[in-house]
């Protein structure tokens, strides 16, 4: 990378620049990224439903920004903000309808073929984040279903330790966690997620053989 | 929209999947699909809501429980000032009355460390009552209680707490005589103080002009008979896959099912360590979760039971396999 532009200095082979855009390139191809054709055996309803879970979180976060707007108790007392409340819930339960069956979908089509396990542990584990997200959402409520949902789950994060840091007694702890920190970290691993699906693309059927398919076996590769 | 293209020469990986770059493909527009899924779950988000509309039960308050169950409150403060109740026997995180639940041989319970210390009885009934003012008997009591050992304490709150259970409906009016000490003044002021809506402020706002952190009352709450009776009307109790739910004809938390399901059935709904040992099995299941690729035979159970065969049947159909 040392060519000049017209009229001025190359630029050095060491631009942090280029080796990040460089790096980029390697993870994701150009046209990978979102690429305008698909292969050929991508027909199926059940791949509509990995675009829908990522819609609904787009939903879910959207209406959290709302109800975080009013604050904490806003929707216990306006009508407006009990509307937001119920936006925010039902998005959530979209999500997780959509994306257990994107996982189950998944499981079924061995989707972890082709060098694609880290594909579907980040998605296991953006799965698992996401139990703990909407739990805390719900410690966080302030009414009544906070009141039994904490003094209930104390006891198995207690038993295991986990209590002592992780208070769900304590309403500022799990609110916190709740609108920042497990956001934050769920919005990395769904993004890892996606890049790895645009990286490798979509899993072939199983036992699939193209049509000018590379023998591997029968060139001593394997 | 159904035209393919040939393919590049089909590439098959190390561990025998071909890149799926290689194969024929036809055009996809993912804008597209984004677009038209977002405004599609955004309109059932919408309708759900408007249909539907959210829980809300308002918050159970000291005041509510003390209307309600007067009884219960009283006998509430007299256990916690015995050390009977669940909080003031619960070990770590909040004292070291006991070592805690066990998973197999390992006391993580005890190892996560007390590092929210509460001492019931001082924490939940003694403090709290300490800020009441104009109430000579009150202080007087407090005095007393304050000026006892700590075995003679235990021996009146005991006895207190022995003859309200032995009462009828646990009612302080009819307790037999005894030598309770301060222990029913103090417990009938517990009650005023309950009842007069300060008891929260008092059990959370002692340290703390804010008071973000509900320990203490909710400990206090689930100390109580009150809060759990309240939820098993709702079928929220623990056996009655609890957990998982919410209040009203709500859908709740169902992904958590598992989870929940494994209290509805021995060993679990049986064992002191019930917590524990379901937690210890639910993260062996997730990590065999995440691990599926590589755990033989788990990973094979797809191309064993062919629901792939719905999902590409189209491929399938054009494309017919060597292997059966």
């Amino acid at each position: 990378m040392t060519a000049a532009s017209a009229g001025g200095e190359p630029t050095p082979a060491g631009s942090w620049t280029v080796r990040t855009r460089d790096r980029i390139t390697r993870i994701v191809p150009p046209g990978q990224a979102l690429p305008d054709r698909q292969p050929a055996y991508m027909s199926s309803w059940i791949y509509v439903f990995g675009i829908l879970t990522v819609a609904a979180l787009l939903v879910v976060v959207a209406t959290g920004v709302l109800l975080a707007v009013g604050g904490v108790a806003w929707w216990h007392v306006s009508r407006t903000g009990h509307f937001v409340n119920s936006l925010h819930l039902w998005s959530v339960e979209l999500f997780f309808a959509f994306m257990v069956i994107h996982l189950w979908g998944k499981f079924w089509m061995a989707a972890w073929r082709g060098n694609r396990a880290l594909t579907w542990m980040t998605g296991v584990v953006a799965f698992l984040g996401s139990i703990g997200t909407a739990f805390t959402g719900y410690l966080s409520q302030s009414n009544f279903d906070s009141q039994w949902i904490s003094t209930q789950a104390k006891d198995g994060l207690n038993a295991v330790g986990v209590g002592a840091y992780f208070n769900v007694l304590n309403p500022g702890q799990m609110l916190m966690w709740h609108i920042t920190l497990l956001p934050l970290v769920l919005g990395a691993i769904v993004g890892l997620h996606l890049v790895l699906v645009r990286r490798h693309g979509i899993v072939p059927p199983i036992d699939a053989e193209g049509p000018d398919d590379v023998d591997l076996q029968e060139a001593g590769a394997l | 929209m159904t035209a393919t293209t040939a393919a590049r020469p089909v590439r098959r990986r190390s561990s025998g999947t071909p890149d799926s770059h290689g194969f024929p493909t036809r055009p996809y527009d993912l804008v597209k699909e984004f677009v038209v899924a977002l405004v599609v779950v955004t309109i059932l988000t919408v309708i759900l809501a408007a249909a539907f509309s959210s829980p809300d039960e308002k918050a159970m308050t000291m005041s509510d429980w003390a209307a309600a169950a007067p009884n219960d409150v009283v006998a509430t403060a007299a256990g916690e000032l015995a050390g009977t109740t669940t909080s003031a026997g619960y070990g770590p995180p909040y004292n070291t009355a006991a070592d805690g639940q066990m998973l197999g041989p390992l006391p993580l319970q005890k190892w996560g460390g007390v590092r929210i210390p509460v001492d019931s009885a001082q924490d939940l009934v003694v403090t709290p009552l300490s800020h009441v003012t104009g109430n000579p008997d009150l202080t007087a009591a407090l005095a007393t209680w304050t000026a006892a050992s700590a075995d003679q304490q235990t021996t009146w709150a005991s006895a207190y707490s022995d003859a309200l259970s032995k009462a009828p409906d646990g009612d302080p009016k009819q307790v037999a005589t005894g030598d309770y000490g301060p222990v029913p003044t103090m417990s009938e002021a517990f009650l005023t103080l309950a009842g007069s809506g300060g008891l929260e402020g008092a059990l959370s706002s002692s340290t703390t002009f804010y008071a973000s952190d509900q320990t203490r009352p909710l400990l206090l709450l689930s100390d109580g008979s009150y809060l759990e009776d309240q939820a098993r009307a709702r079928h929220l109790g623990g056996d009655q896959w609890g957990m998982m739910n919410e209040t009203g004809n709500y859908p709740g938390q169902p992904w958590m099912w598992l989870y929940t399901f494994w209290y509805q059935i021995p060993p679990f709904s049986t064992s002191d360590n019930a917590d524990a040992l379901v937690w210890g099995l639910m993260m062996l299941l997730t990590l065999l979760l995440v691990l599926v690729p590589f755990i033989p035979g788990l990973r094979s159970i797809p191309r064993w039971i062919p629901v792939h065969h719905l999902i590409w049947r189209d491929w399938y159909r054009d494309h017919p396999r060597r292997r059966a």
